[in-house]
C-alpha cells in the first residue's frame, strides 16, 4: 500500500517537473527541474528493485550530465536569451502533434494485459551481483565497445571545442 | 522484497508514455537548442523506465543491461552535442534553432 502511494507521488513529481522543464523561461530552472525528474525516475528504479541502475542513474545523469549542462549554460550566458517567441500556429501544431502521439501510445498501452509487477519476479534481477554476471559474461563485447565509443566521444568533444578551429583549417 | 502489489506494468508504461510525449512536445515547442537537448534526455529516460519495468516483469536482467548501454550512449551524445552547441554559439552568438536555416537555399 505504501509503495503504491510512493509510485503515485514519484509519478506526479516526474510529470510536473517535466512540464516545468519545457515551460520555464530560464534555462537554469529547466536544468534544475530536469534533475528533479531524474531523481524521481531513480526513485521508480528503487521501487522496481533495480538498485544498481538507480545508483548509476543518479551518478551519471544528476552528477555528470546535468553538471555539464549547467556549465555550458553558465559559459554561454544564456539567461536572457530567447526574447522572440514562436508563432502561435507552430505552438498549436506542437500541442496537437504531441497530444496525438500520446493518444496513440496510450491506446497501445491500454490493450496490454494487467500484469502485476511482483508476480513473475523473484526481485533479484536488479542487484549488482546478477547484473555484473550478465554484463561481464554475456555482454562483454558491447561493454568493451562502449569504451571505444567513449574514447571517440572524448576526442570529438576536445576537437570540437578547440579555440581556433577555423584558423587551423584555413 | 514483496513490493508493488497493486501497481501493474500498465502504470509504468503509462508514465513512460506521458514522459515521452512531454519530450516530443518540448522539442517542437521550444527553439532554444539547449532545452531541445534536455527534451531528448527526457525521452531517453522515458524509454529507460519502460525497459526497466519490462525487465522487472520478466525477472530478467537483459532489459537493465540495455538501459545501462542507453545511459552510456546518452553520456557520449551529451558530451559531443554540448561541444557542438559551444561551437555554434561561438560562430553565431545564438542557440536559436530558427536562425539555422542555411540549407533552406
Amino acid at each position: 500500500m505504501l509503495t503504491e502511494y510512493a509510485f503515485w507521488f514519484l509519478s506526479f513529481v516526474a510529470v510536473f517537473s517535466g512540464i516545468a522543464v519545457i515551460l520555464s523561461k530560464n534555462p537554469v530552472y529547466s536544468v534544475l527541474n530536469l534533475i528533479m525528474t531524474f531523481f524521481s525516475i531513480a526513485g521508480h528504479y528503487f521501487l522496481m528493485n533495480a538498485q544498481f541502475l538507480a545508483a548509476v542513474h543518479i551518478i551519471v545523469y544528476a552528477g555528470a550530465i546535468m553538471v555539464l549542462f549547467l556549465y555550458v549554460i553558465m559559459m554561454l550566458n544564456l539567461n536572457n536569451l530567447e526574447t522572440e517567441k514562436r508563432s502561435n500556429v507552430l505552438k498549436l501544431s506542437a500541442v496537437v502533434a504531441a497530444g496525438l502521439l500520446m493518444t496513440v501510445l496510450s491506446g497501445a498501452v491500454q490493450t496490454a494485459d494487467q500484469i502485476t509487477l511482483v508476480e513473475k519476479t523473484t526481485g533479484a534481477a536488479g542487484m549488482v551481483e546478477n547484473l555484473g554476471i550478465a554484463l561481464y559474461r554475456n555482454y562483454l563485447l558491447p561493454f568493451e565497445l562502449a569504451s571505444v565509443l567513449f574514447l571517440a566521444a572524448m576526442v570529438g568533444a576536445v576537437y570540437l571545442s578547440k579555440k581556433n578551429l577555423n584558423e587551423t583549417q584555413a | 522484497m514483496e513490493i508493488l502489489h497493486n501497481v501493474t506494468i500498465n502504470h509504468y508504461l503509462g508514465l513512460s508514455t506521458v514522459l515521452f510525449a512531454l519530450g516530443v512536445f518540448g522539442m517542437l515547442f521550444r527553439k532554444n537548442a539547449i532545452i531541445i537537448f534536455m527534451c531528448v534526455e527526457l525521452m531517453l529516460n522515458a524509454v529507460n523506465l519502460a525497459l526497466v519495468s519490462f525487465s522487472k516483469m520478466h525477472g530478467d536482467t537483459d532489459g537493465q543491461i540495455f538501459v545501462f548501454f542507453i545511459m552510456v550512449v546518452a553520456a557520449a551524445e551529451v558530451a559531443v552535442g554540448l561541444a557542438i552547441l559551444m561551437m555554434l554559439y561561438r560562430n553565431r552568438h545564438t542557440t536559436d534553432t530558427d536562425t539555422l536555416n542555411d540549407l533552406k537555399g
